[in-house]
């Protein structure tokens, strides 16, 4: 009896201790991005001023600042934006709506979640042998935003889909019912029911695209940009210009990447401001992507 | 009532509209084709000028020197070091974690620790690479006083735990999808909850288990900015996680970062390197998928 007693004692702490193991190894997660962001503060936070905001790169590190990589980064991710969202968009709709069950469909469907694990690096190299040479867009903001546009499709795509299979299939019999057409039930009824799943996924895909620099290098965004793309307005006929879609291009991580690279410890300063400005736009779009998740499912009852 | 002429037009609109979501999902398509088509078209001059047994064999690659070499083989072990080293750190940190979310935890810890955990994957990867660089190495060294101040160990643990909530999310959806059924046979042996859990729960989920590690294995061989950082640059033939050496993806940046004239063997180098890059991940693909196949149980 005894003997059985000192077993279930030690079973019950072994298991103690699994779960103590447990909960350690939860907290790893959480503690290395409390350190990385606490390690990002206290060396950048004295570099970001103003100035830092509105200055070019300088080989002087104390001079230098991210004005044509934000510049350059908010402009690529309009191109990924134009190009991601309706194609996304487009493809989830049929594969959910349209697509009869055949062959094609199984293969755009495995083909998707392919792609999904296809390293980001590849697209680059894929993007400089079609866009940049076989495309002649050269190494310009549009190669850029087309490059980030594919690498995240597959996001898109899926977010699309998930949201467009919560909303029940009643919703449709009705829209049938009073005599609306396919194209009319989903322009009046799918997607505006979907529009929130659709754009948690949008902002998700895009917080992606924000921090990737992989596909950018060999796209050839340059790290040294002292000047800012031609402006999209122009003051004769017809007013709007194109002209910035050709512009050579820097992001913010590849602002960083360089930083990180030289040897000067000043840089490294300037890399944690850079840093600070990257993860607080990443970080603050995925919190409102889970917040804006978390409110669609409160307050949608079918 | 609608006319004859409206009711052609509304069909007309119907079909047109169907055709261009067609060609949007068939794009996913050619995005595919778009990929190998390019890695194999601009490697295949490539491969005219280096024979495939050098490629596979020579253990010296400098394809930028006067003298070039073309051998893969230090990238390749450049590239398993630094996954391995990941693998070793993500694989039990992230079972273990999934076991605690899906076994113990209340369901209110539960649903806040995951998204939280999830952040970790929407940090950008060259913020990572700073951190292995500057913060994780110095505090290695203190450890171990000779490490270089480029090595492979130190991007391998971050990349390690960047893939944990790849690994730990996946993982317990799959213990979660065990029928409850199961475990309270096994809790009405007597078992404690780490003897079901380890018992019972993870060899049912094996099969979701290993989609999760094969899906840790892509991102680590894939990863490029972290190593591109913190590994050094320098291809070099060793197993040695204490020194610096070059990944395939290292090597790509580190390419793209010069002026390579379009057409150059440097440029096609790239392409090579990356067409074997993808043939690795692609290979420990069907490797998963056919291990799944093999752990897969049916309730």
């Amino acid at each position: 009896m005894t003997e059985i007693r000192t077993l279930i004692r030690r079973r019950k702490r072994m298991d103690g201790l699994f779960m103590a193991a447990g909960v350690a190894t939860t907290f790893v997660g959480l503690v290395v991005l409390g350190t990385l962001i606490a390690d990002l503060v206290a060396s950048g936070a004295g570099r970001l001023t103003w100035s830092f905001l509105t200055s070019f790169p300088s080989r002087f590190a104390a001079q230098a600042g991210i004005l044509a990589a934000w510049v350059g980064t908010a402009l690529v991710m309009l191109i990924t934006m134009a190009a991601a969202v309706p194609l996304g968009v487009a493809a989830g709709i049929y594969l959910e709506e349209y697509a009869p069950r055949t062959w094609l469909t199984d293969l755009i469907e495995i083909n998707i979640a392919n792609l999904a694990g296809v390293p980001s690096i590849i697209y680059g190299l894929m993007a400089l042998g079609l866009f940049v040479y076989q495309l002649r867009l050269g190494f310009s903001i549009l190669t850029g935003g087309l490059t980030l546009a594919l690498l995240v499709l597959p996001i898109v795509i899926m977010a699309t889909r998930e949201a467009i299979r919560a909303i029940p299939a009643s919703i449709r019999e009705a829209a049938y019912a009073l005599g609306a057409t396919k194209w009319q039930m989903v322009r009046d009824h799918v997607l505006p029911y979907a529009a929130g799943g659709i754009a948690t996924g949008v902002i998700i895909a895009m917080s992606r695209a924000i921090g990737e620099t992989a596909p950018l290098i060999t796209v050839g965004a340059l790290a040294f940009i002292a000047f800012l793309p031609p402006a999209p307005w122009q003051a004769h006929f017809p007013f709007v210009s194109f002209e910035w879609l050709w512009a050579p291009f820097t992001v913010l991580p590849i602002q960083l990447f360089n930083w990180v690279s030289r040897p000067d410890p000043a840089f490294r300063q300037n890399a944690a401001a850079a840093g600070i400005v990257l993860i607080a736009m990443t970080l603050a779009m995925n919190a409102l992507a889970i917040w804006l998740r978390a409110r669609a499912r409160r307050r949608v009852k079918w | 009532m609608m006319t004859r002429r409206a009711r052609v037009a509304q069909r007309l609109r119907e079909r047109a509209v169907e055709g261009l979501m067609f060609l949007a999902a068939v794009s996913s398509v050619a995005v595919t084709a778009g990929i190998v088509g390019i890695l194999v078209y601009e490697s295949l001059p490539f491969f005219r000028q280096v024979s495939l047994r050098e490629f596979l064999t020579e253990p010296l690659w400098t394809p930028l020197f006067a003298d070039p070499r073309f051998g893969i083989l230090p990238l390749v072990t450049g590239t398993l070091v630094t996954s391995a080293i990941a693998l070793l750190v993500a694989v039990p940190v992230g079972t273990v974690t999934a076991i605690y979310l899906s076994e113990y935890a209340p369901s209110r810890v539960r649903e806040t620790v995951k998204p939280i955990l999830e952040l970790l994957t929407a940090v950008p990867t060259v913020v990572f690479g700073y951190f292995a660089l500057l913060v994780v190495t110095p505090w290695l060294q203190v450890i171990v006083p000779d490490l270089p101040g480029f090595n492979m160990l130190s991007p391998g643990i971050i990349i390690g735990i960047m893939i944990v909530p790849y690994v730990s999310s996946i993982s317990e959806d799959a213990m979660r999808a065990v029928p409850m059924h199961i475990r309270e046979g096994s809790y009405a042996m007597g078992a404690t909850r780490m003897q079901t859990a380890l018992r019972v729960v993870v060899p049912s989920a094996l099969s979701g288990i290993a989609a999760a590690y094969v899906l840790g294995v892509s991102r680590a061989i894939g990863e490029t900015m972290v190593v591109a950082i913190a590994a050094g640059q320098q291809p070099h033939l060793t197993w040695n996680p204490m020194e610096p050496a070059a990944t395939i993806t290292a090597f790509i940046v580190q390419v793209s970062l010069g002026d390579l004239p379009h057409g150059s063997i440097g440029y096609q180098s790239i392409f090579a390197a990356g067409l074997t890059l993808l043939v690795m991940t692609l290979a420990f693909n069907v490797a998963g998928h056919l291990l799944r196949r093999r752990f897969r149980q049916a309730y």
